[in-house]
């Protein structure tokens, strides 16, 4: 049997957390390749929506990077994201799907290592976890 | 001009969008000026294998309410959907599982646990539970087989037109038979209701608010004139379709969300938790909201995007 490996969604911000990822990237700072980053403007576009679709289309884990409160090119963006995030793992949780399963980071433009470390400590965790348990459910 | 053939069926649903069709009250006189009723299970003796008999595309409208959770629901589903050229989902439950689809939270072990064995009025000490098939000395006798998952219809077959509510709101009843018989239905795949939320037709007055405290029902001494969010109350109003005028709010009572997810929105529970966040000032406001999939999902479980819990065996 191969090992478990997990897809991570990853949700990021374009002005902190996604430029922070590009400094990985530049600065050559290595993670593993578990993760599928898509760029939005704020992470207070993150619908739950995006995060229902996400597990529904099978991702293991749902990774939202966005920049630091108080940072927020919008303002407010990323304050309302964090409630958002809460009451999102809440219908997750009542639905039978680990709330750990989505997590959000908050990473500047400048902190391409701690995307990096907040990457890899997620796969562990999701390791962890295992598989969506949406994979393979019965549909009826 | 020939008469046109109406058929209603009723899956797993309480009754009340039959009742909804009555309560068009004297307007039924002109529907069956305008139709014979070929096949109506709660009003008339029409057997299934006389629908079966009837000749495929001979229905011209079969307005079908309740969801999907028996195999018996499920052949007719896909009975009627062949008898019959336009197919219209009618209600909650047919559209989005409506209360029916909170079932989705268990599977069929554990809600016949409960039914069968756990409900206090229940002494059932051989723990029977029902069975798809038994051959007694009188002969074979059967039962539906039930479904871990309930499913909507449009889940179940190609669905022509869709009327939600719980129940479908008259006016949109009479509007969807005229536009019948006059031959103007809209582009298959529509809802035949407004294109506008329940705030649009809501006569209550909208500050826009922020949030520091969640209250119930109970709690709120409602002003009858301020919107229930700006009065810390959760309404469902901004995430379901308009068509019922608000009648809810307007006795005084928040939206439950019953005409479904209003225009644009796929998941009405993820709508409506993403504008409380947006309003909520914080987390302990999120908190207070008591049974999150029972106040956001109540008539919509079955048709979000997740559609049930996962139950690990």
């Amino acid at each position: 049997m191969t090992e478990f490996e997990p897809v991570i969604i990853g949700l990021t911000c374009n002005w902190c957390a996604y430029a922070g990822a590009d400094l990985a990237g530049t600065s050559k700072i290595q993670y593993p390749p578990n993760i599928r980053i898509i760029r939005v403007m704020c992470t207070g576009r993150i619908e739950p929506e995006f995060i229902f679709d996400a597990f529904r289309m099978g991702a293991d884990g749902v990774l939202i990077g966005g920049c630091h409160l108080g940072d927020c090119h919008y303002q407010e963006g990323n304050y309302k994201t964090a409630l958002r995030v809460s009451i999102t793992r809440e219908v997750l949780k009542s639905l039978g799907i680990e709330p750990e399963r989505v997590r959000l980071e908050w990473i500047s433009a400048s902190e391409g290592k701690k995307f990096s470390e907040t990457v890899k400590s997620f796969i562990e965790e999701i390791r962890r976890l295992g598989p969506n348990p949406l994979k393979g459910a019965p549909e009826a | 001009m020939n008469k046109l053939k109406f058929a209603f069926y009723w899956g797993a649903s309480c009754g009340g969008c039959e009742i909804a069709v009555l309560d068009i009250n004297e307007k039924i006189l002109e529907v069956i000026t305008l139709a014979d009723i070929v096949f109506w299970p709660v009003a008339m003796d029409v057997k299934y294998k006389e629908v079966e008999a009837m000749a495929d595309n001979s229905i011209d409208v079969c307005f079908f309410n309740g969801a999907v959770r028996t195999d018996e629901q499920e052949h007719m589903a896909k009975l009627l959907r062949k008898k019959a050229k336009t197919l219209v989902a009618f209600g909650s439950c047919a559209c989005d599982g409506c209360v029916i689809g909170l079932g989705n939270l268990w599977d069929k072990e554990t809600i016949f646990e409960r039914a069968y064995i756990e409900t206090p009025s229940t002494k059932n000490p051989n723990a029977v539970y029902p069975k798809t098939s038994i051959t007694t000395k009188e002969g074979k006798l059967t039962l539906p087989r039930f479904y871990d998952t309930v499913k909507t219809l449009g889940q179940t077959v190609d669905v022509d037109y869709f009327l939600s509510g719980c129940p479908p709101p008259v006016p949109l009843i009479l509007q969807a038979v005229e536009a019948i018989s006059k031959n103007e239905l809209p582009p298959k795949g529509s809802i035949l209701m407004p294109s506008k939320s329940v705030c649009d037709e809501c006569p209550r007055e909208k500050k826009d608010k922020k949030l520091d405290k969640l209250k119930r029902i109970y709690e709120l001494q409602d002003d009858q004139e301020s919107c229930f969010w700006d009065q810390g109350v959760i309404c469902m109003g901004p995430a379901t379709r308009a068509g019922c005028e608000a009648q809810c709010p307007k006795v005084n009572m928040p939206c439950t969300g019953c005409d479904g997810p209003s225009p644009g929105v796929v998941d009405q529970g993820a709508a409506i938790i993403s504008a409380l966040a947006s309003i909520a000032t914080n987390d302990e406001v999120i908190n207070q909201a008591v049974d999150p999939i029972g106040t956001f999902y109540k008539y919509s479980l079955a048709n979000s995007i997740l559609r049930r819990r996962v139950i690990k065996k």
